[in-house]
Parts: C-alpha cells; sequence; structure tokens
C-alpha cells in the first residue's frame, strides 16, 4: 500500500501573536512545528504499513527549511519526505494549496490512500483535505477517528459526528483527514532517527510537478483577504449585591429586560 | 489534585539541559540523550508519582524504551543493540531517573543482569539471550545478594552441583532488581566449598524453570515502581551449557560486572538529582515570602548554588569515568567506584536540600521531591555501599604505592 501524508509547518504555540501594525502573524521566536493534527495522519499510516507493508511518502508545500521538520516524520518511520518549494506556491490559499499538493502526488505516482490531519492549527480551515481529493478526482471522508478495515481495493472507516460517527465505505484510491481521537502518536526511535540524520527530503518546484503557475500562489488563489483584525476582549462585569434571594430577584430582572435576538430567547 | 500540582511540577521538556555544560556527546550519544530526555518527559514525568505510591513496574515504558530502540544501546550491533558502550546506558540512566528513578531500573537493572552475558558468555550464549534483551522483549537481573552474603559477597551460601549434563542450584537470593519481572537471571552460586572465593560460579538461568521460584516482593521505601524479589531455587536443574566462562570464575564475574554497572548507579544519582534540583529551582522562583520569591534570598541562593555546583562536578566525573572504561581500559574499579560514591553521596545532599528550599510542601507526598529523597537513599547502599566502595579505593591507591 502507498500512502501518502500531506503535513504543515505550523507555530509551535496556541498563543499566535499578531503585529497590529501589518495583520500578520509575528513568526519571530516562534518555533516551527508540524501541525499536531497531521501527527496523527502520519502515525495512522505508518500502522497501516506495519500490517499491509507499503511506503509511507510525506508531502509537504513550504519553505525550503521545512524539509528540516520533515525529516523528523523519518524519525517515526516515514520511507520518503517531499517538499514543494517554489516562489510560484508562495501566497497559496486552500484551493492554490490543494492543486499544488494534488500535482505533487500525482509526480510520487501509485499512490493508494492519502492522509491529512482534520484541519491545521494555525489556519483551522479544514478544506485542503476535501479540496485535494476533488482535485485528484477521488472519494474522500473527513473526520476520521476508526480505520475499520483496508485492503487493496477500499477503505472502510468511521466518520466522526457530533453525536455519533458514521461508516464510510470508499473504493482506493481515496483521500482521508483524521481526528486526533484515532491514535496516540509514537515517538522516533533511534535507528529511525539515525536514518534521518542522513535522509534526503527531495525538493520539487513547480515545474517539476507540472504545475500551471496560474493555478498556484497568489495568482491561483481567489480567496481576498479584505481586512483582518485582532479582536478586543472586554470583560464588563457588573457586581449584584444583596442576600441571595435579592441577587436572584436582579438576576432574573436584569436577563428579563435584555434585548435578545430573536430565535435565541 | 494531585494531578493537577503533579502536572505543575513536572520539568519542560529536556529544558533541564540548557543550563548543563557541554560534554561534547557525540551525534549519537547526544540523539540519546534527547530521546531518553522526551520519554522522561512525557511519558515518565506524568505516572511517576502513582507508580511509585502503588509500587507498579512500568510494563508500558518498558514497551516504549524497546519500541525507540533503547534497550539495547549498550549491546554490540551483532546481538541486535545499538553497539555503544557504559557510557550510552548511563546517559539513558539519568535521563530517565531525572523523571524517576525507580522507573529507570527497569533498565539499570537489565544492564546489571546483561552484562555477565556480555562480558563472559560464548557465541551461542549470546546468541541466545543479547538479542531478545536488545530489543526490550526480554528483561534480565543479577542475583548475588543473600541474606547473609551482602557487603562480604563470600558469604553465599546458594549452591550449584554438577549432575551429569546439568547443574542443580539450591539456594535463596535476597533483594533482586527487577526480580519476578524479568526473564534472564544471572546467577552467582557456590560450586566448590573448599575453594572460598574461587569456588564460585555464574550461570544463566531462564524465569519457568522448575525449581525455581519467588518468594518475597520487597515493600521499599524508595525506587518503589522498582520490583525487588526473592528468587528461590530448589533442586532447579539448568543445562550445564548455561554456565558462564569456567567454574570458578563467578566472583570475577560478579566483580568485572560491577564495575562497568557502578557509572550506571552513578548515572542514576545523578538524574534523581538533577530532577530535584530543576524543582528546588523553578518552585525558588515561583514561592514568595516576605513579599518576595524565595530566590531572591542569599540563604536559598547559596544552597541552589551548592546543588549546581556538585551536580555538575559529578557529572563531570561519571562521565570522564564511563568515557574511560569504553576507551578500553583494563583496569578501573577505583574509578568505578568513586563515581558511584561522589554521585550517591550528591544525591542525597542534593535532593535533601530540594526538600528543604521546598520546606513544607516539599515534606508533602503531592510535591515531587520528597520521592527523590526517598529514591536517592539507594544509591549510597546497592550495588556495593559507599563504605566498601571506599575500601576498594584506598586498596586499589595502596596497591598502586607498592607497585611503584
Amino acid at each position: 500500500m502507498n500512502i501518502v501524508v500531506c503535513v504543515k509547518q505550523v507555530p509551535g504555540t496556541t498563543e499566535v501573536k499578531m503585529n497590529k501594525e501589518t495583520n500578520t502573524i509575528i513568526r519571530e521566536g516562534v518555533e516551527s512545528i508540524i501541525n499536531p493534527f497531521d501527527m496523527h495522519a502520519v502515525e495512522e499510516s505508518l500502522r497501516i504499513k506495519e500490517r499491509l507493508g507499503g511506503k509511507v511518502t510525506v508531502l509537504s508545500m513550504g519553505i525550503p527549511s521545512v524539509a528540516e521538520l520533515l525529516k523528523t516524520t523519518i524519525g517515526l518511520g516515514v520511507d520518503d519526505a517531499v517538499l514543494l518549494s517554489d516562489r510560484a506556491f508562495a501566497g497559496a490559499d486552500t484551493l492554490a494549496t490543494s492543486y499544488a499538493l494534488s500535482m505533487g502526488i500525482r509526480k510520487i505516482g501509485n499512490v493508494d490512500l492519502v492522509i491529512c490531519g482534520k484541519q491545521a492549527t494555525d489556519g483551522d480551515t479544514a478544506q485542503v483535505g476535501p479540496s485535494l481529493a476533488e482535485k485528484l478526482g477521488w472519494p474522500h471522508t473527513t473526520y476520521v477517528r476508526k480505520i475499520e478495515e483496508i485492503n487493496e481495493k477500499f477503505i472502510r472507516c468511521q466518520r466522526m459526528t457530533d453525536d455519533g460517527y458514521e461508516v464510510i465505505e470508499m473504493p482506493l484510491p481515496a483521500v482521508i483527514t483524521v481526528v486526533k481521537e484515532i491514535n496516540e502518536p509514537r515517538l522516533p526511535s533511534l535507528k529511525n532517527m539515525m536514518r534521518a540524520k542522513k535522509a534526503v527530503v527531495n525538493v520539487w518546484t513547480a515545474d517539476d510537478i507540472g504545475a500551471d503557475k496560474n493555478l498556484c500562489g497568489l495568482k491561483g488563489s481567489p480567496t481576498q483577504v479584505v481586512q483582518t483584525f485582532v479582536p478586543v476582549h472586554e470583560v464588563r462585569s457588573e457586581m449584584i449585591e444583596g442576600n441571595a434571594e435579592e441577587q436572584a430577584r436582579k438576576l432574573a430582572d436584569k436577563l428579563l429586560s435584555m434585548q435578545f435576538p430573536a430565535g435565541r430567547r | 489534585m494531585t494531578d493537577r500540582l503533579q502536572a505543575d511540577c513536572i520539568s519542560p521538556a529536556g529544558k533541564g539541559a540548557c543550563f548543563v555544560m557541554d560534554y561534547f556527546l557525540t551525534e549519537e550519544q547526544q540523539m540519546i540523550k534527547e530521546l531518553a530526555a522526551r520519554i522522561a518527559d512525557e511519558k515518565i514525568a506524568p505516572v511517576a508519582i502513582r507508580y511509585d505510591e502503588e509500587g507498579r513496574f512500568p510494563r508500558d515504558i518498558v514497551k516504549v524504551l524497546a519500541d525507540s530502540d533503547l534497550c539495547g544501546v549498550y549491546i554490540p550491533e551483532e546481538y541486535g543493540g545499538l553497539g555503544g558502550g557504559v557510557f550510552e546506558m548511563a546517559l539513558v540512566v539519568e535521563e530517565l531517573s531525572r523523571a524517576c528513578g525507580g522507573i529507570a531500573l527497569a533498565f539499570a537493572g537489565t544492564g546489571l543482569g546483561t552484562y555477565p552475558i556480555m562480558l563472559f558468555g560464548n557465541d551461542e550464549q549470546k546468541q541466545k539471550y543479547l538479542p531478545d534483551i536488545a530489543a526490550g522483549r526480554k528483561l534480565a537481573a543479577f542475583g548475588l545478594t543473600e541474606a547473609d552474603a551482602g557487603s562480604d559477597a563470600a558469604g553465599i551460601r546458594t549452591t550449584a552441583v554438577r549432575d551429569g549434563d546439568e547443574y542443580v542450584l539450591n539456594g535463596t537470593k535476597q533483594w533482586i532488581t527487577n526480580g519476578e519481572e524479568a526473564d534472564v537471571f544471572t546467577i552467582i552460586a557456590c560450586t566448590d566449598r573448599n575453594k572460598g572465593a574461587r569456588g564460585f560460579s555464574a550461570f544463566i538461568v531462564e524465569k519457568g524453570t522448575p525449581g525455581f521460584s519467588f518468594g518475597k516482593k520487597e515493600n521499599k521505601m524508595g525506587i518503589r515502581a522498582s520490583c525487588t524479589s526473592e528468587l528461590i531455587f530448589e533442586n532447579c536443574r539448568i543445562p550445564k551449557e548455561n554456565l558462564l566462562a569456567r567454574e570458578g570464575m563467578g566472583f570475577i564475574v560478579a566483580m568485572k560486572t560491577l564495575d562497568r554497572t557502578r557509572p550506571g548507579v552513578a548515572a542514576q544519582a545523578l538524574g534523581i538529582a538533577q530532577g530535584a534540583f530543576d524543582e528546588a529551582l523553578k518552585y525558588s522562583k515561583q514561592r514568595v515570602q516576605f513579599g518576595q520569591p524565595i530566590s531572591s534570598f542569599q540563604a536559598v541562593q547559596h544552597m541552589l548554588a551548592d546543588m549546581a555546583i556538585q551536580l555538575e562536578a559529578a557529572r563531570a566525573l561519571v562521565y570522564q569515568t564511563c568515557r574511560y572504561i569504553d576507551s578500553g581500559a583494563k583496569d578501573f574499579s577505583k574509578e568505578s567506584a568513586m563515581c558511584k560514591v561522589f554521585a550517591s553521596d550528591m544525591a542525597m545532599k542534593v535532593t535533601t536540600d530540594a526538600v528543604q528550599i521546598l520546606g513544607g510542601y516539599g515534606y508533602m507526598k503531592e510535591y515531587p521531591v520528597e520521592k527523590r529523597m526517598r529514591d536517592a537513599k539507594i544509591t549510597q547502599i546497592y550495588e556495593g555501599t559507599n563504605q566498601i566502595q571506599r575500601n576498594v579505593i584506598a586498596l586499589e591507591l595502596i596497591k598502586g604505592l607498592s607497585k611503584k
């Protein structure tokens, strides 16, 4: 089974700070990590490989330094790493990203399954997985919490929903995106870490993957960011005085006098 | 409540390393240290207090170590290990002990049981036992101590009598680390009562051999996540192929093994002390008395400085001793004893001071320093008490003088 896992570099913190002047993320001094959901995708690919054999390739699009980050997945047992890196890819939205990734997957060739994390912790769109499946013309299932069965022909998995799960069976090749409930990512092993030290990450440009540059990067991104702003967190509080009964009455009066929007009463 | 307190007190991943001297480790040693540190911080630290309280053997952690290839760092590559030496073993023990000295002992105790096979085993014996130990599928233990044979190892009463193609073992071993959790045991027994220490021999005994059973499991002051048991041999028959080296070599097998594993005890002490120091330093910046953090008081500052000095001095001695041994040195009983004594006495002092800095909180089980003080104590006692170590050191010094 040939598996490709798509991973993204994200800031290694949940407390992202914005530069208020330029409205961009402050990346200085923030360590980069692989998107945590993608680590679950890597883990699942390794488990499938351990059962069925085959090959796992990680694929990412980003600046050249992402190559070092991809090597850490080799330390976990991944066979090969591919980085799509080219000025033409800069400024890509989810559509342009999934186009570039799909071309990378076509170049890798003979892929049976693509696994992505359900979303990235920086953009939080959850769009690249499904969009990538569309570009490849393959079926997909999002929010996979368990793979019930997989073989050369099909995959049957549990898709997590708000109130339970759905069981979905798809023919291969296909794309799945996984939630963190699917597994617990492993730690690296020494032998794989040593392999990772020597490993060479394949870096492919837009030309290498035969991508149409009009569909890549900023040019290929229909998303228009009109404005971004840092929300101002303001907490206004009012202390209600009196004994318990008086406090309850005052609170009830206050709630009743408030104007709630229709339907949320 | 306990969980929250514990979480607050866990040292951040490998951060202890940022104010530690550069010891010019090789790339591979650095990798080993970092991986062991991650396991300590991510897997051991969250369970250390609970396993200590329950006296629970860390099977799950052994699995993690096995999956990470750490179990075989000191075992030759031809037997499935990574081909490192005493230093690589010590680096793992130190990092694991930073989170829990008891859990680290599942690894270190296996080293103690494995070295006799590595040093004195023939190729068949090595082929049979080392790959499973290197892969973490099997744990090992070393059986020397008996009720009446502690510091005076020559007091061993367990006997092994040759009977055709077999040896028949009888006797009881006491306080055996990894005890009933281990699979492969190196046992020192008496084959010739008339020859004293030259009448001892070393044998490999497998768990499950008829006549081999486990007695009392000890309830200990510290290293409670480690299993310490009695081994009972009642007409236990083992094939003669399980003899290590030759008859009469038992005492030498034991001594040569201990020379190589004492730096492991030293590394355990080092890790325990480092863990306690990290907690004390962090706490001193958080704890406010008289309107300021206690780290601003010179009395506390000097304690912290002394702890750091002793830690670094011990680490320098332990690392250098390991390098000396791994360089192929022939006789290093003295150096090995020195690093064990120094590091374990240091650990007792540093962990006691850590409890002192945390004050009343330090005395409470919810805070992770009293455990380290309990764990540190054993390092002054086992694998040769520090008094016996000093005997060894003095004897070597005097011997050296008379050679001149």
